[in-house]
C-alpha cells in the first residue's frame, strides 16, 4: 500500500480506477452546461424583443470576434501541448506552453474588454447617401431621419447610443452571458498561473500527480467549447433579425 | 507527497467544540446536518403555526397582512431548502458511506464545506426577519412581485443571496456524493447491488447537479435587475415575467423530486427490513426512479397552466404530467408487494414508512387531479394545492425522514429509542397531520385561495379552517413527543447493539455507533442485501456471525485529518453574501469575504496531511 | 499483491496514458479548428446563403465542439464505464452528455414556448 502510494502520488484506489477529482470535474462540467444553457436560453428567448437599439446587427464586428475566437482556440491547443509536455516530463516545455496559454487567455479577455467598451460607447453613423439604397438597421433608419436637418455634417449623421446592460434586453442578456464566460476564463487564468508558479516548486506539479487529474486543462477546454457555441449562436447568428 | 511549509498546522486531535468545528468525519457531519436542519424545521413550523392561528377563524387580526406574506414565504423556503433538503443530506452523510462499504466520502473536507455553507445560507435567510422584513413574494418569488419598484426592502435580496449560498452547498455536496457512490463502492458492490437508498441518493444528486444551475442563473438575473437596473423581468423594457416562472419551475419541478426521492429510498430500506422479505421488484424501483428523474424535466409547465401558454403547450404538459404518475405508481405497487405476505413487524420506523406510502399516495392522486389543465384551472392557487404539497411533502418526505430517524437512530447513537413513545408519536402525528391538511382539499374546492391572510365569515370556510388549525396543534404535540423521545433516548436509552433490526445492508454489519473508520476491514460484497445474505450463509455453515463486535484491528487505517479551512471558506461566503445584499458601499464588505474565501481555498489546497506515516512516504 | 504483479499493472497503466494522442495529433486538431473558424468567417459574408447559413454554421460549430471535447478533453479515450442494467456506460462522457442533453432540451423547449420558431413576439 505504502509502495503504491509512493508511486502513484494522489492515485488512491477507487472502485472504477478513475480519479476522484477528475470525476468531480466532469460532474461539475455537466452542471456548468446547465448554467450556460440557461444563460443562452435567456438570450435567445429575448432575442428580437428589445424595445430600443442598439441591436446585435448594430454593434457586432465579426472580424474582431473571429480573431478573439481564434485566440481562444489556440489557447486550447497550447494547453493541451502543455499537458503533453508534462506527460514527457519535460518541465521546461510544460511551463512555456502553460505561460502561453495564460497569455492567450488574457488576450481573449482583453478583446472582450475592448469589445465591451466599444459597445458601451457605440457611436453609429449613417451616410445619408445610403438612405434608400442600402438596407439599414432599424436604429439607423431612425437616425437617418435626421438627414437633411442641421444634424447632418458632410453627408453623415452620427450619434452615440451606447449599449450597456441597462440599455435594452439585448444588453442585459448579452453582457450577462458573455460576462460570465469571461469570468470563467479569468478564473481559469488564475488557476493556470497558480499551477505555473507551483511548477517551480519541486514535486508540486508532476506527471504522476497531475496527469490523471488533468483538471485545469479540462476546465479550460470546456470554457473554450462554451465560447464555440456563443460565437456561433450569439455573434454569427446575431445579425439575422429573424433568428 | 511533498508538503509545503505552511504556517498553520492541521488540527490533529481536537477535542470538545473544536472537534465538531474541524471535523471531516461523514458521520459527525451527518449529525450536524441533522440537528441543524431539525432546528430549522422547528422555526419553519413556528412560522406555519402562526399562520394557522391567524386563519383559525374569520376576520382575525393576529398578524398583519404584511407579516403574513413574510410568514408563508419564509415557511415555504425554510421547509424546502433548510429542512427537507438538509435532513435528506444528513442521511446521505451518515448512511451512504456505510451502505457502500467505505470509510468516508470521496472529499471529506468538501463535505464539511457543504455543511458550513449550508449553515451560512440558513443564517442569511433567517436574519432577514430582523433586518427590516423578510422576503414576502412566495417561495417561488414570481416576477414582478420581486422587482425593486414593488419590493424595495432588502427581504428579497436576502432571499436571493441565501438561495445562492445554499445552492453552492447543495452542489458541492452532490458532486461529492456522486463521486463517492461511483468510486468508493466496496469490492463486489455493483450498481445493481446498491441498496435502494444509495440508488435514490445517486439519482437525487444527479438532479441537484443539473437543476441548481438553472435557479442560480434565474436568481442572478433577478439580482441584476434589482441591483443594477437591468431588464430581464422588466415589462416596461420588453422583459417577460413569465420567463421567471419558466426558469423557476424548470428548476422547481426537479426540485420536488429532489425532495421526495431520498424519502422513497429510506422507505425502500425500511419496508423490506420490517417485512422480513427482500424488496419486491428491485430493478423496477430503480428504473422507475431513473425515469422519474428524467421525465421530471418535461413537466414543469404544469405549474403554469393558468398563465395562458396556449393550447399546445398546455396539452403537452398535461400529458407528460399524467405520464410521470406511472413510474410513481409503480413504486407504490412495489412497496405494497414488499409488504404482501411478509411477516410484518410494526415498529415505529415501519409505521412511519407505511404512513408514508398511504399519505404519499393521497398526494399523488391529488397531483394527478391537477395534472389535467382543465381541472387545474379550478384548483390552481387554492388550498387544494396546499393540501397536495403537504400530502407529498409532509405525509411524504417528512414522514419518511421520521421513519429514517427512528430506523437509524440506534446506528447513529448506539442507543434504542423508546418504542412506546415512538408509537404514540406516530399516531398523534398521523391524526394531527390528516386533520390539518385533509380539510384543505375541501377549502380549496370551495374556492379558498392560498396566501390570503384572512377571510370573511360569510365565505363558509370557518369550519374547516378551525379543524385545520386544531390539527396543526395536535401535530405540534406529536413533534414535541418526538423530540422528547429522541433527546431522552440519546442520553440514556438502552444500548442497541450493532444490528437491532436484523438489517439487510452493510451499515448493520458494524458496531453502533460505528467506529471512526467504519469498517475494520472493507467488506467484499456478493449479494444485493449482502449483510442479510451473509448472516444466512454463515448461520447455515454454523459459523458465528462476526458483525457487531468491536474488533480493534485498525492500526493501519489512515483517516483524513480534521481541517479548519472548510469553515473559513464558508465564512468568506457568508461575509461576501451579506455584502451583496446592500449594493454599492457594501461591495467593499463583499471583497473582504472574497479575500477570506480565496486565502482559505489556497490554504485548503496546500494543507499538510499531518500524518506521520504519510510524511514518511513523502521521503521516498 | 506481489511486486512483479504490481509492476506489470503499472505498465498497463502507462499504456493507457500513452494511448492519448501525440502532440502531432493535437496540432492537427488545432489546424482543423482554425480552418473551420476561417470557414465560418468566410461563409458569413456570402450573402446569397442568407438564412441557409444557420444550419451550415450550426454544423461547423458542432464539429469544432466535438473536436475539442473528443481530442483535447480526451473523451475519445474515455473507456472506463460503470455497468447499469447490464450496459457499460463510459462515466465521464455520461456525466458531460447528460448535462449537455438536458441543457439543449431546456433551451429548445424554452425557445419553442416563447414562439421563437413560429415568429411570435
Ligand atoms: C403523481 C405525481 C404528481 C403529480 C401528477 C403532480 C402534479 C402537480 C401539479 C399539476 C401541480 C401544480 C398545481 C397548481 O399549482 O395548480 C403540482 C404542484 C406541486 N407539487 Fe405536485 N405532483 C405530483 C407529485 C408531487 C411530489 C412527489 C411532490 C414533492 C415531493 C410534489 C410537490 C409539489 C409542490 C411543492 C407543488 C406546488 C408548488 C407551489 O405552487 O407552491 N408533487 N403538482
Ligand atoms: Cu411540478
Amino acid at each position: 500500500m505504502a509502495q503504491a502510494t509512493a508511486h502513484h502520488g494522489e492515485h488512491e484506489p477507487t472502485t472504477t480506477g478513475l480519479n476522484h477529482r477528475k470525476m468531480l470535474m466532469w460532474a461539475f462540467l455537466g452542471s456548468d452546461c446547465m448554467f450556460f444553457g440557461t444563460l443562452i436560453a435567456t438570450y435567445l428567448v429575448y432575442k428580437n424583443r428589445s424595445i430600443t437599439g442598439p441591436l446585435p446587427e448594430d454593434v457586432f464586428s465579426i472580424p474582431v470576434t473571429t480573431v478573439s475566437t481564434f485566440v481562444l482556440l489556440m489557447s486550447s491547443m497550447s494547453m493541451v501541448l502543455a499537458y503533453a509536455a508534462l506527460t514527457r516530463n519535460s518541465m521546461k516545455t510544460f511551463r512555456i506552453w502553460l505561460a502561453s496559454t495564460c497569455i492567450l487567455g488574457a488576450t481573449f479577455v482583453g478583446f472582450q474588454v475592448y469589445e465591451f467598451t466599444t459597445f458601451a460607447n457605440y457611436e453609429h453613423k449613417v451616410y445619408c447617401a445610403d438612405v434608400g439604397v442600402k438596407e439599414l438597421t432599424p436604429l439607423k433608419q431612425q437616425l437617418a431621419e435626421k438627414c437633411g436637418t442641421e444634424d447632418e455634417h458632410n453627408g453623415v449623421v452620427e450619434e452615440v447610443v451606447g449599449l450597456t446592460p441597462r440599455t435594452n434586453l439585448f444588453g442585459s442578456t448579452f453582457y450577462t452571458l458573455t460576462g460570465f464566460h469571461g469570468a470563467h476564463v479569468t478564473l481559469g487564468i488564475v488557476w493556470l498561473l497558480s499551477l505555473f508558479f507551483l511548477s517551480f516548486k519541486k514535486g508540486m506539479v508532476t506527471p504522476e500527480k497531475n496527469l490523471d487529474l488533468d483538471l485545469a486543462p479540462l476546465y479550460w477546454h470546456f470554457v473554450d467549447i462554451v465560447w464555440i457555441v456563443i460565437f456561433t449562436v450569439v455573434y454569427l447568428f446575431g445579425v439575422f433579425p429573424g433568428f | 507527497m511533498t508538503t509545503m511549509a505552511f504556517p498553520i498546522p492541521r488540527p490533529t486531535h481536537p477535542t470538545g467544540i473544536w472537534n465538531w468545528i474541524t471535523t471531516i468525519d461523514h458521520k459527525k457531519i451527518g449529525v450536524l446536518y441533522g440537528v441543524t436542519a431539525f432546528i430549522l424545521f422547528l422555526t419553519g413550523g413556528i412560522e406555519a403555526l402562526l399562520m394557522r392561528i391567524q386563519l383559525a377563524g374569520p376576520n382575525q387580526d393576529i398578524v398583519s397582512a404584511e407579516i403574513f406574506n413574510q410568514l408563508f414565504t419564509m415557511h415555504g423556503t425554510t421547509m424546502i431548502f433548510l429542512a427537507i433538503m438538509p435532513l435528506s443530506a444528513a442521511f446521505f452523510n451518515f448512511v451512504i458511506p456505510l451502505q457502500i462499504g467505505a470509510r468516508d466520502v470521496a472529499f471529506p473536507r468538501l463535505n464539511a464545506f457543504s455543511y458550513w455553507t449550508f449553515l451560512a445560507g440558513a443564517i442569511i435567510l433567517k436574519i432577514s426577519w430582523f433586518t427590516g422584513g423578510a422576503t414576502n413574494a412566495g417561495w417561488f418569488g414570481y416576477a414582478p412581485l420581486t422587482s425593486v419598484q414593488q419590493n424595495p426592502g432588502t427581504g428579497i435580496d436576502y432571499w436571493i443571496v441565501s438561495l445562492q449560498v445554499l445552492g453552492i452547498a447543495s452542489l458541492a455536496a452532490s458532486f461529492n456524493f456522486l463521486v463517492t457512490i461511483i468510486n468508493m463502492r466496496a469490492p463486489g458492490m455493483s450498481f445493481m447491488r446498491l441498496p435502494l437508498f444509495t440508488w435514490m441518493t445517486f439519482i437525487t444528486n444527479i438532479l441537484i447537479v443539473l437543476a441548481f444551475p438553472v435557479i442560480t442563473v434565474a436568481l442572478i438575473e433577478l439580482y441584476f435587475d434589482r441591483s443594477f437596473g437591468m431588464n430581464f423581468f422588466n415589462v416596461a423594457r420588453g422583459g417577460d415575467p413569465v420567463l421567471w416562472q419558466h426558469l423557476f419551475w424548470v428548476f422547481g419541478h426537479p426540485e420536488v423530486y429532489i425532495l421526495i426521492l431520498p424519502a422513497m429510498g429510506i422507505v425502500s430500506e425500511i419496508l423490506p427490513t420490517f417485512s422480513k422479505k427482500p424488496l419486491f421488484g428491485y430493478p423496477a424501483i430503480v428504473l422507475a426512479g431513473a425515469i422519474i428523474a428524467f421525465m421530471g424535466w418535461m413537466v414543469w409547465s404544469h405549474h403554469m397552466f393558468t398563465v395562458g401558454l396556449g393550447p399546445i403547450p398546455v396539452t403537452v404538459f398535461t400529458i407528460t404530467t399524467m405520464a410521470i404518475a406511472v413510474p410513481t405508481g409503480i413504486k407504490v405497487f412495489n412497496w405494497m408487494g414488499t409488504m404482501w405476505g411478509g411477516s410484518m413487524d410494526f415498529k415505529t420506523p415501519m409505521l412511519y414508512a407505511i404512513g408514508f406510502v398511504a399519505m404519499f399516495t393521497i398526494g399523488g392522486i391529488s397531483g394527478v387531479m391537477h395534472s389535467m389543465a382543465s381541472s387545474d384551472a379550478q384548483q390552481q392557487d387554492t388550498y387544494f394545492i396546499v393540501a397536495h404539497i403537504h400530502y407529498v411533502l409532509f405525509g411524504g418526505a417528512i414522514f419518511a425522514i421520521f421513519a429514517g430517524i427512528y430506523y437509524w437512530f440506534p446506528k447513529i447513537t448506539g442507543r434504542m429509542y423508546s418504542e412506546t413513545l415512538g408509537k404514540i408519536n406516530f399516531w398523534i402525528t398521523m391524526v394531527g397531520f390528516n386533520l390539518a391538511f385533509f380539510p384543505q382539499h375541501f377549502l380549496g374546492l370551495d374556492g379558498m385561495p392560498r396566501r390570503i391572510y384572512t377571510y370573511d365569515a360569510s365565505m363558509g370556510w370557518n369550519l374547516w379552517n378551525g379543524v385545520s388549525t386544531a390539527g396543526v396543534i395536535i401535530l405540534a404535540i406529536g413533534i414535541l413527543i418526538f423530540m422528547h423521545n429522541i433527546v431522552k433516548s440519546w442520553r440514556k436509552g438502552e444500548l442497541a447493539g450493532g444490528d437491532p433490526w436484523d438489517g439487510r445492508t452493510l451499515e448493520w454489519s458494524i458496531p453502533s455507533p460505528p467506529p471512526e473508520y467504519n469498517f475494520a476491514e472493507i467488506p467484499t460484497v456478493y449479494d444485493r442485501d449482502d449483510w442479510w445474505a451473509r448472516k444466512r450463509r454463515e448461520v447455515r455453515r454454523g459459523v458465528p456471525v462476526a458483525g457487531g463486535s468491536g474488533e480493534d484491528e485498525h492500526h493501519d487505517i489512515h483517516l483524513p485529518q480534521p481541517s479548519y479551512w472548510p469553515l473559513v471558506v464558508a465564512i468568506g461566503l457568508f461575509i461576501g453574501g451579506i455584502g451583496l445584499v446592500y449594493p454599492v458601499g457594501m461591495y467593499a464588505i463583499s471583497m473582504v469575504g472574497v479575500f477570506i474565501g480565496t486565502v482559505a481555498v489556497y490554504a485548503w489546497s496546500f494543507e499538510p496531511v499531518n500524518d506521520p506515516e504519510e510524511g514518511e512516504q513523502a521521503a521516498h | 499483491m506481489s511486486q512483479e504483479h504490481q509492476v506489470a499493472e503499472e505498465h498497463a497503466e502507462a499504456e493507457v496514458h500513452t494511448g492519448h494522442p501525440t502532440p502531432l495529433t493535437y496540432f492537427k486538431v488545432a489546424i482543423t479548428l482554425s480552418v473551420l473558424t476561417a470557414l465560418e468567417f468566410g461563409l458569413f459574408y456570402l450573402e446569397w446563403l442568407s438564412y441557409g447559413i444557420i444550419p451550415v454554421m450550426g454544423f461547423l460549430s458542432a464539429a469544432k465542439f466535438l473536436l475539442v471535447a473528443m481530442f483535447y478533453m480526451h473523451l475519445r479515450y474515455d473507456n472506463v464505464g460503470i455497468s447499469i442494467f447490464g450496459r457499460d456506460v463510459p462515466i465521464f462522457s455520461l456525466m458531460f452528455v447528460a448535462g449537455l442533453i438536458v441543457a439543449a432540451g431546456v433551451v429548445f423547449a424554452l425557445m419553442a414556448l416563447f414562439a421563437f420558431f413560429t415568429g411570435g413576439a
